[in-house]
């Protein structure tokens, strides 16, 4: 009876302990495959010719990787800048001022923003912002577009990292003790000097990681963007320009033409540089979150 | 003696949602004295500390009625400008809570924000306010490093130097020495002695010993209820109600 029991407590322990590895061996396996399979294209091209090449040619065996970096960049840069200070502000006063209904509705409506399949946010900007841009910004600039722009993605990016950017903020800001700020009020702080001066002084480091967390997901974001973006492989120079972000690249192309000598492998090199760059940034801000907790206790 | 009163309660209720928190409380603190708030663990001494600078506000659910008048002025009043109200009370809390910036900026906070911007004049007030709290001579060659450097005890004294800075009327203490270790509760108990000839001090505290040694004045709260104030002797010695002489023998705690 004795050794049964102690056998399934051993079995449990060793099933979850391969679920675990599993989980974490499948990361290096993703990136170990996409690895082996850009190096036919790492061979024959140097790194600087691909990442700075500003021509895209498969036929013609050229693939400079550079417009679709600099519409990744434009793109994920727009949102960001969109979404920052609209999610700064919003995480502060759900955070501080809002009054407890308020803030244990408004919550998991956010959260259910995060859920929304990003399919939906494409047709919501094909239909939305799209049109916006192409008869009310662009003519306001003076510029004919089709609307499926930098600008346009970038909105759609920013509506969609919105809810994570607040989700974590709002958990940073919490995690300020209320001691401090009832240490600032007593002082006849007001409310606003608190939350400048103490509050978000704080929090600044949490505050980053949440924003580069929402950073690295819209850098990988893929379907909304690619319904949106334009996806002429040419670098924007303003975001009333199309773009082609990496993901779309290798979404629309990925199965198709792949007779081409070295198409395959430069669309997993391109997957590659993406699955580095998410991963890289998505590590920096858990580690940051990391020690913000540790700093809270 | 004279004894003129800055802070009178009249009828004092305080409700935290259904919990009738303080009880019809109506008192006067007396000026320039150490008044001790006694009495056992939720009987509401912190709650009647914490309506003094009204951080009880900030509690959900919170109800209040009654006056308390600070120099005359009911400070419940809506027209009340309650950060003028907080400026006159310092605060010192059962733990330290130094603000995420340096030693100077923590006593250079409470000026700053009061709309003080001369590097000068905020280096003198730093000076002679880590000096009233004896913290200076630790402390003057690394006053840009951040606080949460210091020690417990060394924080504490922070603390009390960021609310001397303001230039209180008062000082609020909420079991100021919990937390600290015997040497350094006994450094802030000698700064009280040494301050309260300038400021009135209302203490919060669980530790008989520390009211008898410290406080002129004694104000015994048990379940909400004021059952006993007087001066520190009389109560200790001569207690007229039977709940304060059993809380003071130890029977009921």
């Amino acid at each position: 009876m004795k050794s049964r029991r102690l056998f399934k407590d051993n079995l449990a322990r060793s099933i979850m302990w391969f679920s675990a590895i599993f989980c974490i061996l499948l990361v290096i396996l993703i990136g170990f495959a996409l690895f082996q399979r850009s190096r036919y294209i790492l061979a024959m091209k140097s790194l600087a010719d691909l990442f700075f090449l500003d021509s895209w040619h498969p036929l013609k065996g050229e693939f400079g990787f550079f417009p679709f970096i600099m519409g990744t960049l434009w793109v994920t840069c727009t949102a960001v800048i969109i979404s920052v200070p609209l999610s700064f502000l919003t995480a502060i006063y759900l955070s501080e001022y809002a009054p407890r209904m308020i803030r244990e509705w408004a919550k998991p409506a956010i959260d259910l923003l995060a859920g929304i399949p990003s399919v939906i946010y494409g047709v919501w900007g094909i239909l939305v912002i799209v049109p916006l841009t192409k008869n009310y910004i662009a003519p306001f600039f003076g510029r004919h577009s089709s609307g499926y722009t930098v600008f346009a993605a970038g909105v759609v990016l920013a509506v969609m990292i919105f809810p994570v950017i607040i989700h974590v903020s709002i958990e940073v800001f919490r995690s300020v003790s209320f001691e401090l700020r009832e240490a600032s009020w007593a002082l006849g702080a007001t409310k606003w000097q608190t939350i400048k001066h103490v509050v978000v002084r704080k929090a600044l480091p949490g505050i980053i990681a949440a924003n580069v967390l929402g950073f690295s997901r819209a850098f990988g974001e893929t379907m909304a963007v690619l319904m949106v973006a334009g996806n002429v492989p040419k670098a924007p120079s303003s975001i009333l320009d199309p773009a082609y972000p990496l993901p779309a690249l290798i979404a629309n192309n990925y199965g198709e033409m792949l007779s081409i000598p070295l198409y395959d492998s430069a669309l997993l090199m391109a997957a590659l540089v993406l699955f580095i760059v998410v991963l890289f940034f998505s590590i920096l801000s858990r580690f940051a979150l990391v020690r913000v907790e540790r700093s809270s206790e | 003696m004279e004894s003129t009163s800055h802070i009178t309660v009249q009828n004092l209720n305080v409700y935290y949602g259904d919990n009738h928190a303080l009880k019809d409380i109506t008192i006067n603190i007396p000026d320039k004295q150490i008044t001790a708030i006694i009495g056992p663990s939720g009987c509401g001494k912190t709650t009647l500390l914490r309506a003094f600078n009204r951080l009880i506000d900030t509690v959900d659910g919170v109800r209040i009625t009654g006056k308390v008048l600070v120099d005359g002025e009911d400070i419940f009043d809506p027209r009340a400008d309650v950060t003028m109200v907080r400026k006159k009370m310092g605060l010192l809390s059962q733990r330290p809570y130094p603000l995420p910036m340096s030693i100077f900026d923590n006593v250079a906070y409470g000026p700053k924000i009061h709309g003080i911007r001369k590097k000068k004049v905020l280096e003198e007030i730093v000076e002679h306010h880590l000096k009233m709290a004896s913290l200076w001579e630790e402390v003057r060659d690394r006053l840009h490093e951040p606080a949460s450097r210091l020690s417990i005890g060394q924080q504490q004294r922070l603390c009390l130097a960021r609310g001397l800075a303001v230039e209180p009327e008062f000082i609020l203490a909420d079991e100021p020495t919990s937390a600290l270790d015997p040497k350094s509760s006994l450094y802030i108990e000698n700064r009280f002695r040494e301050l309260r000839s300038q400021f009135s001090i209302i203490l919060v505290t669980h530790i008989l010993r520390q009211a008898r040694r410290l406080a002129d004045y004694i104000v015994f709260l048990y379940l909400g209820e004021l059952i006993e104030h007087g001066p520190v002797n009389e109560i200790f010695e001569n207690p007229r109600e039977e709940r304060t002489r059993e809380y003071i023998r130890g029977v009921i705690s």
